[in-house]
């Protein structure tokens, strides 16, 4: 782990449907592989959040977040020349080493794609959203192909899907876990430290708690 | 680790892992493990942990691998960090409690004994704080601590109960049981409904123990509960306590013992300098 914690300014903030992308100078912090997190400092909050990185280019770390609670909105009311402690890269990335990627995401699970497209040099995604709104996100991840509810992205999954890497809400996992053995699945759950201090991430993975900072946040059940 | 007019910091039991995060660890001037038991607990289901407004809410269950499994496996590398090792104690009888305090008392690696006594996430043992600490007294020669409730009609009765059974020093104070719920759902936070309360709201709550306990008994003190600053560190020694203990803080800042050392400095009149921006080092 090499999880360095620096006080980075926001450089921008723009706004994506109802998602805000978050621009921080990148400092002297790694950018990780993707799939890994960073603990975003919400200014106000006891705790920080876990976000994935979204891009990172020129010098930056960008950080797609949905304002869906006291922390998120904080942190989507961050402005230019603001400035928060950020910490990571944390946890585990997505294996990178697949021969037929698919990326599979819904909603904000979009968060971690483009910098995953990016780091295998581009591969095929399937996005789903539950509004048009919400689907504008879609833009930052040129090429992949969206669908909006009632429709459900797992009803463009390919009957041989080859790698799938996939991050959204979790009955949306859950399907992907039943339907394609040995998918890369980025879970979630609230956390607080990041780092494996506090045991409150904790998923149940074959009869054991396993903290999902740790282990996770990526999780593969064997092909 | 530290300096002229700064006390001891150790860390609250739980909120650090020193084998994940040793480089952090070391920066304490005492480390202290995750809570004990005789068997291995799986810990609560989850949702474990929870945001309020001025606090969390966390209901962790004791997950631990056993006291063989720990003097076996995790204690080895806890030795190796170069700090005192104190290991937290907890069960649900007093044999428990006697039971892991008799194997710790074989190993030299362990420099201090804390009772967890004040668990609010699992089930109490049917006997006194008292009676405990008596248990653990009879198992052990090494230095005891008993970690109390702030939860408690009188704390400062407490503290002079366990200090009559063979307490060595007070861990002042354990999380104070609290509830949460989910504004949509209308289900609580926490998979297991209440659980401990912890941060900057418990601070003023834990200063009055703390005054209340060294009023009442001469023992040592290590105070805790919401501590962030170097500010919270001095606050804590006018009540009395002779070191402090770091919590939720690690949850926001893992080097906070750092930067309350330096706070702590400044504020004697050092030229300790602060870095603003400065990136840390890696915590593994």
């Amino acid at each position: 782990m090499n999880a360095r914690r620096e006080r980075l300014q926001v450089v921008g903030l723009e706004q994506i449907g109802p998602y805000g992308l978050i621009r921080l100078e990148r400092g002297d912090l790694e950018t990780g592989v993707a799939g890994q997190f960073f603990m975003l400092e919400a200014p106000g909050r006891v705790l920080p959040r876990p976000m994935s990185l979204c891009r990172a280019v020129s010098g930056e770390l960008q950080f797609l977040v949905d304002p869906i609670g006291p922390g998120t909105r904080a942190l989507c009311a961050l402005a230019r020349g603001d400035a928060i402690h950020v910490f990571g890269p944390l946890g585990n990335g997505f294996d990178l080493d697949v021969r037929r990627p698919l990326l599979v995401a819904g909603g904000i699970g979009i968060a971690p794609m483009p910098y995953l497209a990016e780091s295998l040099g581009g591969a095929p995604a399937i996005l789903g959203f539950r509004s048009h709104r919400h689907a504008e996100a879609a833009k930052l991840l040129p090429g992949a192909v969206a669908v909006v509810e009632p429709r459900l992205v797992t009803e463009l999954l390919p009957d041989d899907p080859g790698d799938v890497l996939a991050c959204g809400p979790e009955p949306m996992l859950e399907v992907l876990r039943t339907l394609v053995r040995g998918a890369q699945l980025a879970w979630e759950a609230p956390m607080a430290c990041g780092y494996g201090a506090c045991y409150g991430c904790v998923v149940e993975r074959d009869g054991r708690y396993v903290r999902l900072c740790v282990e996770g946040p990526i999780l593969q059940d064997a092909a | 680790m530290t300096t002229a007019g700064t006390p001891p910091i150790l860390n609250a039991s739980g909120c650090l892992d020193a084998l994940t995060a040793p480089r952090v660890a070391q920066r304490l001037d005492a480390f202290v493990t995750k809570t004990v038991t005789p068997l291995p607990r799986d810990g609560n289901p989850p949702p474990r942990i929870a945001e309020t407004e001025c606090g969390m809410l966390n209901s962790i269950g004791l997950q631990n691998p056993g006291i063989d499994a720990f003097v076996r496996d995790n204690l080895p590398l806890l030795a190796e960090l170069g700090v005192p090792v104190w290991v937290s104690v907890g069960g649900f009888s007093a044999d428990d409690y006697a039971l892991v305090c008799t194997r710790l008392d074989e190993c030299a690696d362990v420099s201090t004994i804390e009772l967890n006594l004040s668990c609010p996430n699992v089930e109490e043992a049917a006997e006194t704080a008292a009676e405990l600490v008596a248990a653990a007294r009879r198992a052990t020669t090494k230095p005891l601590y008993a970690k109390l409730s702030p939860a408690t009609w009188d704390v400062a009765e407490s503290a002079r109960a366990v200090g009559s059974a063979g307490a060595d020093g007070l861990s002042l104070v354990n999380t104070l049981r609290g509830l949460g719920f989910d504004r949509a759902s209308g289900q609580p936070l926490l998979a297991r409904g209440a659980g401990g309360y912890s941060g900057p709201a418990l601070r003023p709550i834990a200063l009055a123990c703390v005054d209340a306990c060294a009023r009442a008994v001469a023992l040592p003190i290590v105070g805790m509960g919401g501590v962030g600053s170097g500010r919270d560190v001095e606050d804590f020694v006018s009540a009395g306590a002779g070191s402090v203990a770091l919590g939720t803080i690690f949850f926001s800042d893992p080097w906070a013992p750092d930067r309350i050392r330096s706070e702590l400095e400044a504020a004697g009149g050092s030229d300790a300098e602060e870095v603003p921006g400065r990136v840390s080092e890696s915590v593994a």
